[in-house]
């Protein structure tokens, strides 16, 4: 394989590849639309069922086909079966859901499989139909782009545009259907025409894509976009419009390499790129992935432990007594810091170096005793009030306080507001006045050793 | 033939009776599965009341609010609003679902949720306009929530979720608020805050109805009641029937609680 050949193929500059290729472009996009409504309405399982029952469809139609005294080959007629077979399959769902006390999952796997098994049965039956036409047909399985055809561009243009108009034009409606129905119900929308409305559109680009992905993977073509796209944004517009351009990415480099390495079925390599975009989200996604996630634990615990190491290094020199300008700097052997709180050495360690590296520490001989700086006690104050303010206000505004504590906040009065500060100042005042005002004395000392 | 019938029957003295009142509910029964949930309801609730449906789970608090608002089934019976069918006085009601009921990770902010109120107003195709968020923000200022409007709604503290789906209620600016178990589960500050938002509400000649679960403060946040257990064992003002003996009636053998009503009950005399 040559590095042009690789530059004709992702830059479509043969025929067939560049038909292939726009083809599952056009097909991701509207997978990765549907897809998101699909999976925002907890309905992905209903997308699978629907996608395996499309296969009797398939089978019949050929040979209704046959006997009707064509070939059988009819793609139209062979998707119309598809459609047919998919929405009873999802009717049955609904209809056992309704009519017995079987749960929806167990309901779907039934049928998903009953409706298989009958259509790998049809298939076999029409491969030995003597004429040996039916060859093929089991492309509908795995997906075969190279079998795409321009008429295969138009259906799928008419489908995305479909979708997409559709998306944007009910863009409130679906949202509300998604997110409340029974709210959408009691305000009068028709929640059912939404439904099938939805589930229509979900229909068409299955249909539509059997051909490129197979039924057995066109379930994760209208999924993994939307899912990796969640971890990108909070919002839904935005959600969606990412997973569009996630599932066209996926049908364009799977495609593509499908068309550089012989035999390689497209619908694998376009689930497969899909899915490398999934996990690539799951752990970079700035809004929900794991690493941000990780990253804002180890932020938290970090800001955590400066605020206690400050704070008792205050207390610790606050029980020294209090001096003209708050309290006297002297150096505080390592030991007395660390009977303060259930830290080891190492944890106390590393936050004494973090704080080091802000220049409101020294040590002297490698940890033994510590040293406030003059922004050191600055920040210790700071940290001292802010946390003392903390507690005054739990105490007495308990039942209130829950939805307000914002402990990180540098100042308190972002979150308390400048009164409610003043306050809780003066009231700490009350409880031993005649200390300095800085920083309030702890409504709740606590000894070093207690 | 129907309709016609139906017309005669309110032509004589009732249709104005009825109009005047917020809800009024003939003989409804729903079932679930053959098995009656709500039987046989006669209930009128006159205008401006704060009310209070009580009883113990399985009497068919919820059921009897869906049931009235056309989102499940009725076995028989009718239910008038303002002495119209509810899919006649549909703007004049807002409706608070419970809470439990949606997917709080859903990609929407605060904002959004409250919005919701309005699309009934907007109508099909037409998108959330710059008018509707500017409600949206004013119902979100008015349960407290304001500062976090823009906020996915996953990161929300429960009782502020609960304050959000009042505010898409308040928003429809409705004449009758049905409200399934507003205070299950908040904390005190939206306890206070969803209180504060009935005496408005009353104030401004509203009609809410509220299914309740802490008997204790029943009769210092409501002044009609409403006691279910399938049927209605009572209805009234709520210093008539929330008695000893009807909450015996409602709640049966379940002593615990009813001790501990009896127990707020001689408290509060």
């Amino acid at each position: 394989m040559e590095f042009s050949d690789i530059i004709e193929v992702l830059f479509l500059r043969n025929y067939n590849t560049r038909l292939v290729v726009i083809c599952t472009m056009l097909l991701g996009s509207a997978c990765g639309l549907m897809g998101g409504f699909l999976l925002l309405r907890k309905r992905s399982l209903m997308g699978d069922t629907l996608s395996h029952a499309t296969l009797p469809g398939v089978c019949i139609a050929f040979m209704v086909g046959v006997l009707l005294g064509g070939t059988g080959k009819s793609l139209p007629f062979l998707l119309l079966g598809a459609t047919v077979t998919g929405v009873l399959g999802c009717a049955a769902v609904l209809f056992i859901r309704n009519q017995s006390r079987i749960k929806d999952d167990a309901a779907m796997g039934i049928v998903l499989s009953v409706f298989f098994g009958a259509g790998v049965a049809l298939l076999t039956m029409v491969t030995k139909m003597p004429d040996g036409a039916a060859a093929g047909l089991e492309s509908f399985i795995y997906g075969k782009t190279a079998s795409m055809v321009l008429s295969d561009f138009w259906l799928l243009t008419v489908v995305t545009i479909c979708v997409l108009v559709l998306s944007i034009f009910l863009f409130k409606e679906f949202r509300l259907l998604c997110f409340d129905e029974t709210y959408a119900l009691a305000q009068g929308w028709p929640v059912k025409f939404l439904d099938v409305l939805l589930f229509g559109l979900v229909t068409a680009v299955t249909v539509a894509g059997l051909q490129a992905v197979g039924l057995i993977l066109i379930i994760a073509f209208l999924i993994t976009p939307a899912a990796a796209a969640r971890f990108w944004t909070d919002r839904l517009d935005q959600m969606l419009l990412l997973s569009a351009v996630i599932g066209g990415i996926s049908g364009w480099i799977g495609a593509s390499v499908s068309a550089l390495i012989p035999n390689m079925p497209a619908g694998a390599l376009i689930v497969l790129v899909a899915a490398g975009c999934f996990v690539f989200s799951m752990f970079v996604g700035v809004e929900r992935g794991v690493l941000v996630r990780v990253v804002r634990q180890l932020n938290l615990k970090r800001s955590v432990g400066r605020q206690h190491l400050l704070r008792a290094l205050y207390e610790i020199l606050e029980a020294d007594g209090l001096g003209d300008g708050g309290i006297q700097i002297r150096a505080v052997p390592f030991r007395q810091v660390r009977g303060r709180r259930t830290w080891s050495d190492r944890q106390l360690k590393r936050y004494l170096r973090l704080a080091y590296n802000e220049g409101l520490v020294e040590t002297l001989n490698r940890f033994d005793e510590i040293v406030l700086t003059e922004a050191g006690v600055e920040a210790a104050a700071q940290v001292t009030r802010n946390h003392r303010l903390w507690e005054l206000y739990l105490i007495e505004y308990a039942d209130i306080a829950a939805s307000r504590v914002d402990r990180d906040a540098d100042a308190v009065e972002h979150v308390l507001g400048e009164k409610m500060v003043a306050l809780l100042e003066s009231k700490l005042q009350t409880l031993r006045p005649a200390e300095s005002l800085a920083v309030p004395v702890s409504p709740h000392p606590i000894q070093p050793g207690d | 033939m129907n309709t016609v019938s139906k017309e005669i029957i309110h032509t004589n003295s009732e249709t104005v009776s009825t109009k005047s009142w917020p809800l009024v509910v003939r003989d409804l029964t729903v079932a679930y599965h053959r098995k009656p949930v709500v039987w046989d309801v006669e209930l009128s609730i006159p205008e401006g009341k704060l009310v209070s449906i009580v009883g113990p789970n399985g009497a068919g608090k919820s059921t009897l609010l869906k049931a009235a608002l056309d989102l499940i089934p009725r076995s028989s019976g009718e239910v008038l609003i303002y002495g119209e069918p509810y899919s006649k006085a549909r703007k004049r009601v807002g409706y608070v679902p419970q809470r439990e009921s949606v997917d709080w990770d859903f990609p929407v902010s605060a904002l959004d949720v409250v919005a919701m109120g309005t699309y009934g107003q907007l109508g099909w195709f037409r998108r959330v306009n710059k008018r509707s968020k500017a409600l949206a923000m004013q119902a979100l200022d008015r349960v407290g929530l304001a500062d976090y409007a823009h906020r996915q709604i996953s990161q929300l503290s429960g009782g502020q979720q609960q304050r959000t789906f009042l505010a898409r209620a308040l928003v429809q600016d409705a004449d009758i608020y049905f409200m399934d178990e507003p205070f299950a589960a908040v904390d005190a500050a939206t306890e206070r805050a969803i209180v504060d938002l009935l005496k408005e509400l009353q104030q401004r000649g509203k009609t809410c109805l509220v299914v309740h679960h802490d008997l204790a403060t029943v009769p210092e946040y409501f002044d009609w009641t409403v006691l279910l257990n399938m049927r209605v064992v009572a209805s009234g003002p709520t210093e008539e029937v929330f008695n000893q003996e009807n909450l015996h009636k409602t709640y049966g053998g379940k002593l615990t609680l009813l001790s501990q009503a009896a127990e707020e009950l001689m408290r509060k005399r």
